[in-house]
């Protein structure tokens, strides 16, 4: 019995309810009924799931045609890009290290998203972030790393972080295309801090282009010793969490899912859209910001021009194969880390390019963007049928 | 007369340099005249960078890259009304998708047709063709009078385009589809096929700009080339209140920026290289504030339309 | 009159829906037919089936005598099909020529010639006594020019039948009247014209023959001379229609809300006109005061001012000794008011997301919903299943989306949410606005039940039957202004209807303004 009342205390919080029905013979068989939320909610999740990922194989499979066509083996191309990938500790720890500033950023563009915000803009946070996470890094002297690890990383948030505040005061005040706005900044960026690695903060005496090395109480010591992997992809998983309590057990985030579905209805009800698209514009460009502080703090340990192959636009595909969840985030990530880190041996290897990841990076976008669509369509299809077989009487 | 002789070498530059975002900008602004958003220019200008290149070197004429060129904006174009258009996804997601496209894939089929050497190929190029005797008039007259071909076909279509969007039929029912696409349906208009029209021949014109780019302004193909001026044709057709004539104006705006920073850099003023690149973006962004609120554009801009 | 349009056992299946079912509709050369029923009868369906938008799934249409086939809207409009649809179809930042011209395939050149087709269209008009301004920029004009575009559009394509989708819906009764002259004029050039409507008095005076659909199929073809209003609408609904006002059981108590020279001044304007125009009135506790007028004078501003979304330009409304033009909207619902917007889907509801998240949309902040910013989903869930089961809406479950639930239920969703706040003052737009008789004596019973309770209501509607109904006292706005304040036992239709387009209560009343005699129909 006492078994049967803690499964009923569970029953509030879980996606069944819990029956017990006395048979025949005596016993008491207890069953658990799913309730409609998992059946609403729980069957459209799986079928997502199914969607991206037979879209990700399909776009997998035109990118090894494409690799055939420009004359290489796609089959060791794709052995050389899993070795890479997953063949070794070090290739693992490879893995981790590219995936960590994905998740970062794919975080970053989902939380706009779903404020009906497009932060185009990466880029640029992430660089602005890095920079002032080397500056506290390599300037704020005499803290033990317990302190000026958190605050270094707390400076990289809020330095990119204010990056897009800009953009989002734009918008607000002025009415000004975050899309438009966040891709020129992005330029912005990169040119300035191009002028301070080879201007102001540039290492002395002044003949390679980069900076100081931060202090070592600023740096992210190693996860998985003998790998570069480091303990930033831990803070990328904790960030992972908040992000998901943020948007879905908050009152804040409430208002902005619901400010990003539905602006008018938001604003009847009272929401502050204003100050919420302030807030996801500083909150999601620190979180790009975070991808870039933690490369410093975690691989390059010194600011250089150019830090990101591109991580601000891959976080746009990271986020679309994630469908802006958390855990399709983590998924997405893994993929395209797991790309890049085997791109590079693929490129060894079996001598194809590596430019050709990024094909089928956006191969994959738009095989999972068409698939959604077409899934969507499909919903909508049976829905309408269902509904119409009721009658309008209320 | 040296004074004249300096503007009149601004002017050109500027009016050269402004001619692939001219272009790029006629292309989005076609497409966003059928109500469609599409931020990829960049990605188009790059594929058409490439192909133009490649057209030129394989069969040692400029004008089979530029129709080489022109290709490859189409298909990129169709890949796009394809995933916009008939599957309604986010015109920005497919947009963004195709500028990592362009970037990657010009990357790669540049390692594979010309191998990673560090001497760049040669390729048969734009020559200026200059027009006799007006091209002699002082100030304007190399600025206007002696560019390549493409810069002209560039400044020609602006009347060109204005004319077809505001005088003509097929310009009218083009823009009743950006407008308000459910009209223009009710009305017998083909939305759809409206929407692939202008997109395939919006991204036409655009690798018209990005095979300028390899071939005309520059003679060869480098990684990235495109720089930037995809996004910045965005801006020029926001700035030019989508109007060709706008967009023409913005354009020599914008470049004026860089032209500054040229000048300045040759003057061997103090001031940061750096800083100097960032001025056509920051001027963007400033248009933006300031234009932003009263830019009139298509009511249905960036909507998917559902056909019942 | 010879028969010149033909529909034959027209069937349209829809899944699990037939909206047509072996529909016959003849019409006559040259007379004014009318469509009557009530929302959901068929007679939208059957039209967009006859102008092109839809294809029957059986049955035959003939024109003069011929069979004719439709694939698209333009077919039929080659045909000499034309069709003004309730929301004007229509591209605001255009001029009224540019409009007529799109999708026209007429004239050789593909050049655009403003000022001919211009020409054109000011001629075409005036032979039917209407007058238009072919370089006017559609979006300045009112709504009944802008009907006038769309007729003369349709006859500008060569239309020879045209069908009319409830086109007063948004006129005031005189400038109904100017349509019904406009009809006239046409029918006398032999034009036919097919008149979709579910107003009686509106078809009892303009038709020559009506067709009644009920529930998609025919329960008769008349000549309206033959016909009375009552037999008319017992044809329409299927059972006696009784008109009459609710019973008040209590007594109307202290006043709850004081609106003091409220004004809305319009932003960037040439017209002096305001949005709002020094409007002052007062509800009380357990009243409901209606406000009228034609869709489009202020209502919507009003409302807007009211919940904090709009700021007014001057004047006040005093409610709990605060002045509501000066709080946010949050402020606003957090001192008991509740709102149920006019459009459920915009600004009632967010479409995608569960029912759960939509009835916490209202008071998620409260901290009954859960305590240090994070919300309780638990007690959201426990309240969305208790509303679901008092206000019976029907949906499998609590989690199901909002989009796929039916309009009555979203509605009841709304005024489930909202109600169920236990609001001082409540204000409902439009709240029954396209849905079936069902749902519309639910919401109305809804209303009463919470007006008994001493709740007082603003009820903004356009329909004039339910602010009859329903109102303890009537307002009608007219281009911001209140033009009077009436008891509906006190009023007749026609004083509404002068109301409604420009006349004070005063001016009627003092018989400075002489109206042809009309039937007092007090609905």
């Amino acid at each position: 019995m006492h078994e049967l009342r803690r499964i009923r205390n569970r029953e509030k919080r879980s996606f069944f309810k819990v029956r017990s029905i006395k048979l025949k013979n005596g016993d008491v068989q207890v069953k658990a009924l799913f309730t409609s939320k998992m059946k609403t909610q729980g069957k459209a999740g799986v079928q997502q799931i199914l969607v991206s990922f037979s879209a990700t194989v399909f776009a997998l499979v035109l990118g090894m045609l494409l690799i055939y066509a420009i004359g290489f083996d796609p089959f060791s191309a794709a052995v050389s890009m899993v070795e890479g990938a997953f063949g070794s500790k070090n290739a693992f720890g490879e893995t981790l290290v590219k995936m960590t500033p994905l998740i970062f950023t794919g975080m970053s563009y989902a939380l706009a998203s779903r404020c009906g915000l497009t932060n185009l803009g990466m880029e640029g946070q992430l660089y602005m972030g890095a920079l002032a996470g080397t500056a506290t890094g390599i300037y704020v002297a005499g803290l033990p790393a317990a302190l000026h690890l958190p605050l270094t990383i707390l400076a990289g948030f809020i330095g990119g972080g204010l990056w897009g505040l800009i953009a989002g005061a734009l918008k607000v005040r002025f009415g000004a295309s975050e899309i438009i706005t966040t891709v020129m900044l992005n330029t912005i960026a990169i040119s300035f801090i191009d002028y301070m690695v080879n201007g102001p903060m540039i290492e002395p005496p002044g003949i390679n282009c980069q900076t100081q090395p931060v202090r070592s109480s600023a740096q992210l010591p190693t996860l998985i010793s003998g790998t570069r992997a480091h303990w930033g992809f831990v803070i990328a998983i904790a960030f992972v969490v908040l992000f998901w309590l943020f948007l879905w057990r908050s009152k804040r985030g409430y208002e902005v899912r619901v400010a990003g579905l539905n602006l008018s209805a938001a604003r009847y009800s009272g929401i502050h859209t204003n100050r919420n698209i302030l807030l996801v514009m500083f909150l999601a460009a620190g979180l790009a910001g975070l991808a870039g502080c933690n490369e410093i703090l975690g691989i390059q340990i010194r600011m250089i021009p150019e830090i990101s192959p591109g991580y601000g636009f891959d976080g746009i595909a990271v986020s679309l194969i994630g469908n802006n969840t958390p855990f399709g985030i983590v998924i997405g990530a893994l993929l395209f880390g797991a790309f890049r880190a085997g791109g590079n041996r693929m490129q060894i290897r079996a001598k194809v390019p590596n430019a050709i990841v990024s094909v089928v990076q956006a191969l994959v976008i738009f095989a999972v963007v068409a698939s959604q669509m077409l899934l969507d369509k499909w919903n909508e299809h049976q829905m309408k049928k269902i509904n119409r077989q009721e009658s309008e009487v209320a | 007369m040296d004074l004249l002789q300096t503007i009149g070498g601004y002017l050109f530059t500027d009016i050269r340099m402004a001619a692939p975002v001219l272009l790029a900008g006629l292309g989005l602004l076609l497409m966003n005249w059928s109500g469609l958003l599409n931020i990829g220019a960049e990605g188009i200008m790059l594929i058409s960078a490439l192909a133009a290149v490649v057209g030129s070197h394989f069969f040692g004429s400029v004008w089979m890259g530029l129709l080489l060129a022109m290709l490859a904006g189409a298909v990129f174009g169709l890949l796009f009304a394809v995933l916009t258009v008939t599957l309604r996804a986010n015109q920005t997601v497919v947009g963004a998708a195709l500028n990592i496209l362009g970037l990657s894939l010009s990357t790669t089929l540049n390692r594979v047709f010309f191998g990673i050497e560090t001497t760049v190929t040669k390729v048969d190029a734009f020559q200026v063709w200059e027009i006799p005797l007006l091209s002699k008039i002082p100030l304007i007259g190399r600025a206007f009078f002696a560019q390549m071909p493409i810069v002209y076909i560039a400044f020609l279509l602006v009347p060109l385009i204005h004319y077809f969007l505001f005088k003509t039929k097929p310009g009218l029912n083009l823009r009743s589809v950006g407008e308000n696409p459910r009209v223009a349906d009710t009305l017998g208009i083909n939305v759809y096929r409206t929407q692939y029209l202008a997109t395939i021949v919006g991204s036409m014109i655009i690798a018209v700009g990005g095979a300028f780019l390899s071939t005309g302004l520059l003679n060869f193909f480098a990684e990235d080339m495109v720089a930037g001026r995809g996004y910045i044709a965005l801006a020029a057709v926001i700035f030019g209140k989508y109007r060709p004539t706008g967009i023409m104006f913005a354009a020599m705006i914008f470049m004026a920026g860089n032209v500054v920073s040229n000048v300045l850099q040759v003057a061997g003023v103090g001031i940061p290289y750096t800083f100097l690149t960032m001025i056509p973006y920051i001027l963007t962004i400033i248009a933006l504030t300031i234009f932003a609120s009263r830019a009139v554009a298509p009511a249905s801009l960036g909507r998917p339309y559902k056909r019942g | 009159m010879s028969v010149i349009l033909e529909m034959e056992n027209i069937c349209k299946q829809f899944p699990g829906v037939l909206a047509n079912d072996r529909v016959c509709f003849s019409v006559k050369k040259g007379e004014v037919h009318a469509l009557l029923g009530e929302n959901g009868a068929g007679k939208s369906t059957l039209m967009n089936i006859l102008c092109g938008l839809y294809k029957p799934t059986s049955g035959e249409i003939r024109l003069e005598g011929e069979l004719v086939q439709f694939s698209s809207a333009r077919d039929a409009m080659e045909l000499g099909i034309g069709m003004v649809h309730q929301h004007f179809m229509l591209v605001p930042t255009m001029t009224v020529t540019e409009n007529c011209l799109i999708g026209d395939k007429e004239g050789g050149s593909i050049k655009l010639d403003r000022k001919e087709a211009g020409q054109r269209l000011k001629e075409l008009a005036e032979r039917y006594g209407m007058e238009i301004d072919p370089d006017a920029i559609v979006g300045t004009l009112s709504v009944g020019e802008m009907q006038r575009v769309e007729i003369i559009k349709a006859l500008f394509r060569g239309a020879k039948i045209l069908i009319l989708d409830e086109p007063t819906a948004v006129l005031t009764p005189q400038e109904a009247r100017a349509l019904f002259k406009m009809i006239r004029a046409l029918t006398d050039n032999q034009f036919t014209v097919i008149f979709i409507s579910h107003k009686l008095d509106e078809v009892k005076e303009i038709s020559d023959r009506v067709t009644v659909l009920r529930l998609g199929a025919v329960v008769g073809t008349h000549d309206i001379a033959q016909c009375s209003i009552e037999e008319l609408a017992r044809l329409m609904v299927g059972r006696e229609i009784i008109f009459d006002v609710v019973e008040r059981q209590h007594p109307v108590g202290d006043i709850l809300l004081e609106v003091n020279n409220l004004s809305l001044h319009r932003l960037h304007s040439h017209e002096s006109n305001k949005l709002l125009d020094d409007l002052s009135f007062e509800i009380h506790e357990g009243e409901i005061l209606g406000i009228a007028g034609v869709d489009g004078n202020g209502q919507a501003e009003l409302v807007e001012c009211l919940t904090g979304i709009r700021k007014a330009s001057s004047g006040d409304a005093i409610y709990q000794e605060k002045d509501l033009l000066h709080l946010s909207t949050r402020d606003i619902m957090s001192h008991d008011v509740s709102h149920i917007p006019q459009d459920r889907q915009k600004t009632g509801l967010v479409m995608p997301m569960t029912l759960v998240e939509n009835f916490a949309l209202q008071d998620y902040y409260k901290t009954s919903f859960g305590k240090r910013g994070f919300l309780n989903w638990t007690s959201v869930e426990e309240r969305s299943s208790k509303l679901i089961q008092d206000f019976s809406i029907k949906t499998p479950s609590a989690y199901e989306l909002a989009q796929n639930l039916s309009g009555g239920n979203q509605q009841k969703v709304v005024a489930a949410r909202e109600i169920s706040r236990e609001p001082k003052l409540l204000i409902a737009m439009h709240p029954t606005r396209g849905l079936d008789v069902g749902a519309v004596e639910y919401i109305h019973n809804q209303l009463i039940d919470q007006r008994d309770k001493g709740v007082g209501i603003m009820l903004v509607s356009t329909e004039l039957e339910e602010i009859m109904r329903l109102s303890d006292r009537i307002i009608v706005l007219y281009e911001g202004r209140a033009m009077g304040c009436v008891r509906p036992s006190e009023t007749t239709i026609e004083e509404m209807g002068l109301m409604m387009g420009g006349r004070t209560l005063d001016e009627i009343r003092n018989g400075r303004v002489k109206e042809a005699p009309v039937e007092n129909m007090v609905m």
